[in-house]
C-alpha cells in the first residue's frame, strides 16, 4: 500500500511579493503547495494556532516571523509586533500562551544599539501580555543578503476554560464582532516609510488582545463560535477564510465597522479599503445571536475594548462570500486582498 | 470624513435614486456611457446599479489610461530599464499590468530596480537620491495626470537633474470619445463626462459632443451622489430632447479648467501625429509626446527603444469591452482564464478597469445570487 500523493495546484513559476501579503496569493501557495507536501490531506482548515493532543494533555502551538520595514514605527517596533503577534496568534485560537521560542536572523553590520532596543521591546511586551521566552535562537547572514533583521517566533499555549473555536460550528443567524477600529497599523507603517507626502497622528494598534478574548470568554464562551486577528489582508481576507471554511455567507454592514477618520482618509486618496489594511491589535469572533448582546457588552467593559462593535452577521447565502451592505441599499462583494498594497506589514 | 459623507448621505442617495425611477420612460432604454474609469470604479464600489431601473443601462467607456496602453510600451519600457543602471518608476496600477514577458512586477521579483511612487515629482526625488543610477518616470494618465508630469519635468530641467527622464504615454480623452461616436457599433444616449481630467481642460471641449452629435454630457464627481445626480440631469435632458454640456461636479471643475495646469502642458508636451490604442488601434492626435527643447529627459530620446509591437490574445476581446460593445462577462475569458490575479487584459487589472470592476464587485455577487435562488 502507499500513501495518496499529495495534491499540489501551485503552479506559479516564481515566488513574488503577493505570497507574502497573506491574501489570496499566500492561500494558493499555502493550500497548493506547503500543506500538501508538509501536513498531507487536512482535516480541518488551517487556523492561527495548531491545538493538538499530547498525551492527553491540550496544547495550542503557533509559529510566526517578522519582516516589517522599518523596524521601528508609531506605537510599536518588530520586536513588539514578534511578541504580540505570537500571544495573539494562540489567542484567537482559543489558547492563553505559556511560552514562547525566538530566533533572530541578522544582517552583518547592523548596529547593536538597534538590536537591544529590540530585544528591550520583546522583554517589556512578554512581560505585559505574562508569557516567558525560554529560548531561541540566533543566525548572522552577510551584508546585504538580509534587511537588518528579522524574527521568527514559536508559541505554546494552553486552552482557555470554555473556548471551542472552529468555522464548522458557525451558524446562519450569528453575530460578527469587530474587537475595535480597524487599519491602523497598515496605515501606520505605510505613513512610517515616509515615501508619501502627508502626515497623520496615528499609531500602531499592536498589542495582545489576551485580556480582550478572555473577558470576551466570561462574557459569553458558550456562545463564541469563531475568532481570528486580522493581521496581513486584513478583515475582508480573514472574514472570506470564514465564508470558505464555513460555507455560509458573511454579510457585513458597512457603516458600523469602525474605522478612524485618519485612516478612512488615507485610504480614499490611496485607493484602498480599509477592509484590506492590516491590523496588529484587533480580532473578529462570531457568536451565536442569543449571546452576542452579552458579548459586546462584555468586550466593551475591558480595558481597550471600549470601540467594539457588531458589524454584521452569518447569513445562509450566498454561500462562501462576504458581501458589504452600504445605508443606501448598495451592496458589494467584498473579495480577499489580491495582489500586495503593502508589502514588509509585519 | 468631511467632503466625503456627504455625498455618501443615505437619504440623499435614496431621493435621487427615486428621482431617476420617476424620470425614466419605461418605453425607452438608455444607453448612458460613464467616459473616466474612476466613475466605473464607484458605479460597483458603491454598488449604484442595484439603484437604477432596469432601463437604465451603464455602458463601461474607454478612460481607464492603465487598460487603454498597449502591451508593447511596457515591454518597451521594460527594455529601456535593462539597459544598465536605471530605476523604473511608476504608480502602483502599471505593476501588475502584463507585458509580453511578464509584468513589472514579476520584473522586480526576478531582480530588476522597480519602484511604486504616487506622484512624478516622488520619481524625481528618488533621482535626486540616487545619482548614481537613472531614474526613469513611467508615464501614464489623461489631462488628470499630464500637469504633474510636466510641471517635474519643467524642476528637473530648472534644477539640471540630469539622470532623470520620463516615458510618456500621455493620452488625452477627446480624441478617444470622437473614435466612439465614429465607431459603427456604437450606440451611446448620453455622456457621463470625466470629473477629474475636466478639473484640468474644463467644460468647453465637450460642447461639439453637445452641438454636432447631438448628445447630452454631464461632467460628474465620483461619490454615489454624484454619479446619480448626474444621471438625473442626463435623463432629464434626454427626456426635453435637449442635448447640452452641464456641470454637476462644479465643486471642483471650473468651466473654464484650470489654466495654470493647460500651461503646463503646453510648454512640456506636444500632440502625436498617431498613438496606438489598445483595442481601438490607432488614434491620430490622442497622445502627448515630450518637446524637443526636453529631449534631455525623454527617455524615448535618450534610450533605445525598440518600438515593440505585441499582439493581445486572440481571444481576449479588450477592445469590445473598452469601447462598450461588449459587458465584462461576456468577453470569453472573463474570469476563467482572466482574473484580477491572472490578468490577460489590462482591463483586468486596473481598479479602474471595467473587467477588475466588474469582477470585483459585480460578478461574484452576480452569480452568488444566482447561486443562492437555484
Amino acid at each position: 500500500m502507499t500513501a495518496a500523493l499529495p495534491k499540489i495546484s501551485f503552479r506559479d513559476p516564481q515566488i513574488e511579493m503577493a505570497h507574502g501579503a497573506g491574501g489570496r496569493a499566500s492561500r494558493r501557495l499555502i493550500d497548493g503547495l506547503i500543506a500538501p507536501l508538509l501536513c498531507g490531506p487536512l482535516k480541518e482548515p488551517l487556523g492561527d494556532a495548531a491545538h493538538l493532543d499530547v498525551n492527553g494533555t491540550r496544547i495550542a502551538i503557533t509559529a510566526d516571523s517578522f519582516v516589517v520595514q522599518p523596524l521601528r514605527f508609531p506605537g510599536g517596533s518588530i520586536g513588539e509586533l514578534a511578541i504580540n503577534g505570537t500571544v495573539n496568534d494562540l489567542a484567537v485560537s482559543g489558547a492563553r500562551a505559556q511560552a514562547l521560542l525566538v530566533t533572530y536572523v541578522l544582517e552583518a553590520g547592523l548596529t547593536t544599539s538597534v538590536l537591544e532596543a529590540e530585544i528591550r521591546a520583546m522583554a517589556d511586551a512578554a512581560a505585559r501580555a505574562g508569557v516567558v521566552v525560554a529560548g531561541g535562537d540566533t543566525k548572522v547572514v552577510e551584508n546585504g543578503k538580509a534587511d537588518r533583521m528579522y524574527i521568527t517566533t514559536a508559541g505554546i499555549g494552553v486552552p482557555i476554560a470554555g473556548l471551542s473555536l472552529s468555522a464548522a460550528s458557525v451558524r446562519p443567524g450569528d453575530k460578527i464582532l469587530l474587537s475595535g477600529p480597524i487599519g491602523d497599523h497598515g496605515i501606520t507603517i505605510l505613513l512610517a516609510r515616509g515615501e508619501l507626502d502627508f502626515e497623520a497622528d496615528l499609531c500602531s494598534d499592536t498589542r495582545s488582545v489576551l485580556p480582550l478574548v478572555e473577558a470576551l470568554a466570561k462574557a459569553a464562551s458558550p456562545g463564541i463560535r469563531w475568532m481570528r486577528d486580522p493581521t496581513r489582508g486584513g478583515v475582508a481576507t480573514s472574514l472570506n477564510e470564514l465564508a470558505r471554511d464555513c460555507k455560509l455567507a458573511v454579510a457585513l454592514v458597512e457603516e458600523r465597522i469602525p474605522v478612524r477618520d485618519v485612516v478612512r482618509g488615507a485610504c480614499e486618496l490611496l485607493g484602498l479599503d480599509p477592509l484590506h489594511i492590516a491590523n496588529e491589535g484587533q480580532f473578529l469572533a462570531v457568536v451565536a445571536e442569543e449571546h452576542a448582546e452579552a458579548a459586546l457588552q462584555g468586550l466593551r467593559a475591558a480595558p481597550g475594548g471600549e470601540a467594539a462593535a457588531i458589524i454584521g452577521e452569518i447569513r445562509e447565502q450566498p454561500a462562501a462570500t462576504v458581501l458589504g451592505i452600504a445605508g443606501y441599499g448598495g451592496t458589494r462583494v467584498i473579495d480577499m486582498l489580491v495582489g500586495d498594497p503593502l508589502p514588509r506589514i509585519c | 470624513m468631511k467632503f466625503v459623507d456627504e455625498f455618501r448621505e443615505p437619504e440623499v442617495i435614496a431621493k435621487a435614486s427615486a428621482e431617476i425611477q420617476r424620470l425614466a420612460d419605461p418605453n425607452r432604454h438608455y444607453r448612458l456611457m460613464e467616459v473616466c474609469g474612476g466613475h466605473t470604479h464607484a458605479i460597483y464600489r458603491f454598488g449604484l446599479k442595484d439603484l437604477l431601473p432596469e432601463n437604465v443601462e451603464l455602458v463601461h467607456g474607454p478612460g481607464c489610461p492603465v487598460c487603454v496602453l498597449p502591451m508593447g510600451r511596457i515591454d518597451d519600457a521594460l527594455s529601456i530599464s535593462q539597459q544598465g543602471n536605471v530605476i523604473f518608476a511608476a504608480f502602483g496600477d502599471m505593476m501588475r499590468v502584463p507585458g509580453a514577458n511578464g509584468s513589472p512586477l514579476q520584473h522586480k521579483a526576478r531582480g530588476m530596480d522597480i519602484r511604486i511612487v504616487y506622484s512624478p515629482s516622488d520619481a524625481l526625488r528618488l533621482a535626486i537620491q540616487n545619482p548614481e543610477k537613472h531614474v526613469m518616470f513611467f508615464a501614464i494618465g489623461f489631462e488628470t495626470t499630464a500637469p504633474s508630469t510636466a510641471l517635474t519635468l519643467i524642476r528637473a530641467k530648472k534644477d539640471g537633474i540630469k539622470n532623470f527622464s520620463v516615458f510618456s504615454n500621455h493620452v488625452t480623452i477627446i480624441p478617444a470619445i470622437r473614435a466612439i461616436l465614429d465607431s459603427p457599433d456604437m450606440r451611446i444616449d448620453a455622456f457621463i463626462g470625466p470629473g477629474h481630467v475636466s478639473t484640468v481642460i474644463g467644460c468647453r471641449p465637450y460642447e461639439w459632443i453637445a452641438k454636432n452629435e447631438g448628445k447630452p454630457i454631464v461632467v460628474s464627481g465620483f461619490e454615489p451622489v454624484d454619479v446619480l445626480q448626474a444621471i438625473v440631469m442626463l435623463l432629464r435632458q434626454l427626456d426635453q430632447g435637449e442635448a447640452k454640456v452641464e456641470n454637476q461636479y462644479t465643486r471642483v471643475v471650473p468651466w473654464e479648467g484650470n489654466r495654470a495646469a493647460l500651461k503646463a502642458i503646453g510648454e512640456v508636451f506636444e500632440l502625436r501625429p498617431y498613438f496606438e490604442w489598445r483595442g481601438m488601434g490607432f488614434i491620430s492626435q490622442s497622445a502627448l509626446s515630450i518637446r524637443p527643447a526636453y529631449a534631455e529627459w525623454d527617455a524615448e530620446k535618450r534610450f533605445h527603444v525598440p518600438g515593440v509591437r505585441v499582439t493581445d490574445p486572440k481571444a481576449a476581446q479588450c477592445g469590445e469591452v473598452l469601447k462598450g460593445v461588449l459587458k465584462p462577462a461576456q468577453c470569453k475569458l472573463f474570469g476563467k482564464e482572466c482574473t484580477p490575479e491572472h490578468p490577460i487584459g489590462a482591463l483586468m487589472v486596473s481598479s479602474e478597469g471595467s473587467c477588475a470592476a466588474y469582477y470585483n464587485f459585480e460578478y461574484r455577487k452576480t452569480a452568488a445570487l444566482a447561486g443562492a435562488q437555484s
